[in-house]
């Protein structure tokens, strides 16, 4: 059983051993490999000693390069504030539209405000900020709040119904189906589509118009073309927050949905958000 | 009474999981014991059944003891079977998020679901029955521990039962690979020492002198598996009849632990086990000399005492302090080469029989999955250098890679042990079909040809999009453009999962009917046999 044996195929000795048939061969450690895992480790060594890596008893050794991770992206950060120049000095000390004047300072808050429109903005208002049910389309020309340079850094800067924010733009629809009848929400509902030219149930909407004028004219005015002072909105044009049609709109005067917007001065700076601002009227509906 | 000691523990366990049913403090647990008193009442049910009064027949105390490694055969076909295609339906969810069915089957659960299937259900089991068959047959003992092993599969079945259906009551400890809450944890810390007292008294009582290097292999994968799996899971219970507990590490400390069990996991579970099934199954199939016995030793050694150490690299770029990612990543280089050693053993142990690619595919199987494990293992380390991580990390690159490890080497090479044991296991003169052996290889390579690529490149731009910034130093792409981007190649990467899991059931089918005992008639793959001619 061991007896050490020559393998016919590759003339080279077993070492004699036998498990259930199987036989090694005494081949050497091939060369290449050997000199291949020295290497790594010599490389090893001399990279630890490079970098931070040996532990001592309360730290570590640092490196004779003088690396480290926070020093690394320290430098990046730097190299990155120094690429904006002088640009973010001048957005933080001018208005919005003093900026929007300015077409270098322009270009600068556009490509920044972009940016973080990517990272804080985009998950509501969409990549492209064409909105979704619930959420604003911000290249259009409709503004629940106003689409001046101001108004705009005003709604983002301080949100929309944000409770922990006190300069907050706040409106609160009530909800109609604790004042109004059923039937009475069906026309006013019939009515307020017919006024964007929906197609509608013409008898309600007639009907409708009474309710209209009596419950809604004092915010939506009269002719029900909104009001920003109140963030009322305009229901004469096809731009629907929550869905077009009388069901959608029934559905929101019985219970009004009241998004919410964070205030983001308070997470992302002045800077950041008249930077937003710029970046948000340039697209397109800004007035 | 045959099974008696087994009735009274199942029955006495149904009625403490009974009690756990009425008892519990939380919903999920009270659904999670009655999962289990199902279960053991099941099992309780079918232990009746077969008792007998009979005076239980000798046993041959030399005969190897091989019912558990059919079962066990069985099991992983099985679970591989299921692992793979939950696989399918995740990477369906992520490209089409539709195939979300709150709350059981969203993508967060059962993507534990996935991993925990195909690493410890499939891999597990085709390691357990494939060491106890290795063990048995290089040391001429029978198992060690009488109806012991048995007690390893079954225990072993519970644990992964427990642990799936937990997943998808929303039971986690939400450590990656780690994830089955604490009693589930202390089950699966029972089960493993009695397989670690199988395994290793088996090895103590062995006929031969000296241990085989897949017995080295195996030992080493159940002796650090134990030791991972205790030191990962040490938490506090909030409750002894709850489902939640709270780890005993916090902070980086407990991510540098979670990382080095989920790095040491693929180390001795993904690779050590799978390096001892290698060492034992290739040179049987090929019928060929282990190449070198030195290089087993050298590259055993290395390759077990370097791999504990590369778990930091996991946490590049992290609060991990910059020392211990240094040391992470310079033992991961260090790997390479001891790593290497069993693909060079593997392929060269062919040397002499590479003929018999043209005509058995199984050895083409065992070829395809060094291979493959050679890619993944200089892969691996490559991908541990900060440079290539800081571009790599929170990729599908990563996804890539541990796939090319997980389908190339650690599927391939449990598909061709249980393709060479279950003829023997079950006195076959040979499998129901090799030209379907074929097959399963063929759908198998460009399931994983098409998933690692795809993942190539949809990792390497997703990790260039996110780093992506203008001469200004602001940001180009919204993560959302970077997922939207990915679609197409999550797609592909559905389709790349379905080729191999349709290789898997063509596989499935031809054990089956092995086991079964039918016999395709087929024309033998490269031709006839030649006839001899007797000479003139």
């Amino acid at each position: 059983m061991s007896e050490k044996e020559i393998d016919d195929v590759s003339g080279v000795a077993t070492t004699g051993h036998e498990w259930d048939g199987i036989k090694e061969l005494n081949n050497p450690l091939p060369r290449w490999w050997v000199w291949t895992f020295y290497a790594t480790i010599i490389w090893a060594l001399g990279y630890t000693i490079a970098y931070p890596a040996w532990p001592m008893i309360s730290s570590a050794t640092r490196g004779v390069l003088g690396y480290s991770s926070r020093g690394d992206i320290r430098a990046a950060l730097d190299a990155a504030e120094a690429a904006k120049g002088d640009y973010v000095a001048a957005v933080s000390q001018k208005s919005v539209s003093e900026i929007l004047a300015d077409d270098k300072l322009r270009e600068f808050a556009t490509a920044a405000g972009a940016a973080a429109f990517k990272v804080n903005c985009v998950q509501c208002h969409g990549s492209g900020a064409t909105g979704s049910p619930g959420y604003p389309n911000l290249n259009d020309d409709e503004w629940l709040w106003g689409g001046k340079p101001e108004d705009i850094y005003k709604t983002i800067s301080h949100g929309v119904r944000f409770a922990a924010d006190d300069a907050t733009r706040i409106s609160e629809m009530p909800a109609f189906g604790a004042i109004l009848d059923t039937a009475q929400i069906r026309q006013a509902a019939a009515h307020v589509a017919s006024l964007s030219g929906t197609p509608s149930n013409a008898e309600a909407a007639a009907a409708g118009a009474a309710v209209f004028a009596a419950n809604c004219a004092s915010c939506h005015g009269a002719d029900g073309k909104g009001n920003r002072e109140f963030g009322a909105p305009n229901l004469t044009d096809a731009i629907w927050l929550y869905g077009s049609g009388e069901a959608a709109i029934a559905a929101q005067i019985r219970a009004p949905h009241h998004g919410v917007m964070p205030a983001w001065t308070a997470r992302l700076g002045d800077t950041a958000v008249k930077e937003l601002a710029v970046y948000v009227y340039s697209l397109g509906g800004g007035e | 009474m045959r099974y008696g000691p087994e009735i009274v523990a199942v029955g006495f366990f149904a009625f403490l999981a009974l009690l756990g049913t009425a008892f519990g403090v939380d919903h999920a647990f009270r659904q999670h014991m009655a999962v289990l008193a199902f279960v053991l009442t099941a099992s309780l049910v079918v232990l009746l059944r077969r008792t007998s009064f009979e005076p239980a027949a000798p046993v041959d105390p030399n005969a190897y003891l091989d019912e558990p490694i059919r079962y066990g055969s069985i099991a992983t076909m099985f679970w591989g079977v299921v692992g793979l295609l939950v696989g399918v339906v995740v990477a369906l969810q992520l490209a089409f998020p539709d195939f979300n069915i709150e709350p059981w089957f969203n993508f967060g659960r059962m993507r534990p679901l996935h991993t925990s299937a195909v690493i410890f259900a499939f891999g597990g089991n085709a390691l357990i029955a494939t060491s106890f068959y290795v063990v048995q047959r290089t040391s001429r003992a029978r198992l060690f521990g009488g109806n012991l092993a048995w007690f390893v599969f079954w225990g072993y079945q519970l644990f992964i039962v427990m642990a799936a259906t937990g997943y998808l009551l929303g039971i986690t400890e939400g450590r990656e690979y780690a994830e089955p809450e604490w009693y589930v944890d202390l089950w699966l810390t029972i089960v493993w020492v009695a397989y670690l007292l199988v395994f290793l008294g088996t090895i103590l009582k062995r006929r031969e002198p000296h241990i085989y290097v897949a017995n080295w292999f195996y030992l080493a994968f159940i002796v650090t598996i134990a030791m991972l799996h205790v030191v990962n899971n040490l938490s506090m219970p909030v409750s002894l009849l709850g489902s939640h507990s709270y780890s005993a590490f916090s902070g980086v400390q407990d991510a540098l632990t979670q990382w080095w069990y989920g790095h040491n996991a693929v180390g001795f579970f993904l690779t050590a086990g799978f390096l001892g099934m290698m060492y034992y199954f290739v040179p049987k199939q090929a019928n060929r000399p282990v190449y070198s016995y030195r290089l087993s030793i050298i590259h055993f050694w290395a390759l077990i005492f370097l791999y504990i150490w590369a778990g930091p690299h996991h946490l590049h770029y992290t609060a991990l302090p910059d020392w211990a990612q240094t040391l992470g990543m310079v033992f991961s280089i260090m790997l390479w080469m001891p790593s290497w050693g069993g693909m060079i053993n593997g392929l060269m142990t062919l040397s002499g029989a590479w003929d018999k690619l043209r005509t058995d595919p199984i050895i083409r199987m065992m070829v395809a999955a060094i291979a493959f494990y050679g890619m993944s293992t200089f892969e691996g380390p490559m991908m541990s250098i900060k440079a290539v991580n800081s571009l790599s990390h929170y990729t599908d690159w990563t996804i890539g890679h541990v796939h090319s490890g997980a389908l190339g080497w650690v599927g391939l090479i449990s598909f061709a042990a249980i393709y060479h044991m279950v003829p023997k296991l079950w006195g076959r003169e040979r499998l129901y079909s090799i030209r379907m052996v074929s097959w399963h290889f063929w759908l198998a390579m460009l399931g994983i040809v098409v998933y690692a690529a795809v993942m190539w490149v949809s990792g390497i731009m997703q990790g260039l999009m996110w780093r992506e910034y203008d001469e200004q130093g602001f940001l180009v792409y919204s993560f959302a453009e970077t997922v939207a981007a990915m679609h197409p190649y999550y797609v592909m990467r559905a389709i790349g999962g379905a080729l191999y899991l349709a290789g898997a059931l063509i596989m499935a089918f031809n054990i089956a009917m092995t086991i079964l005992g039918h016999q395709r008639d087929e024309e033998r793959i490269g031709g006839a046999m030649p006839t001899p001619q007797a000479a003139e």
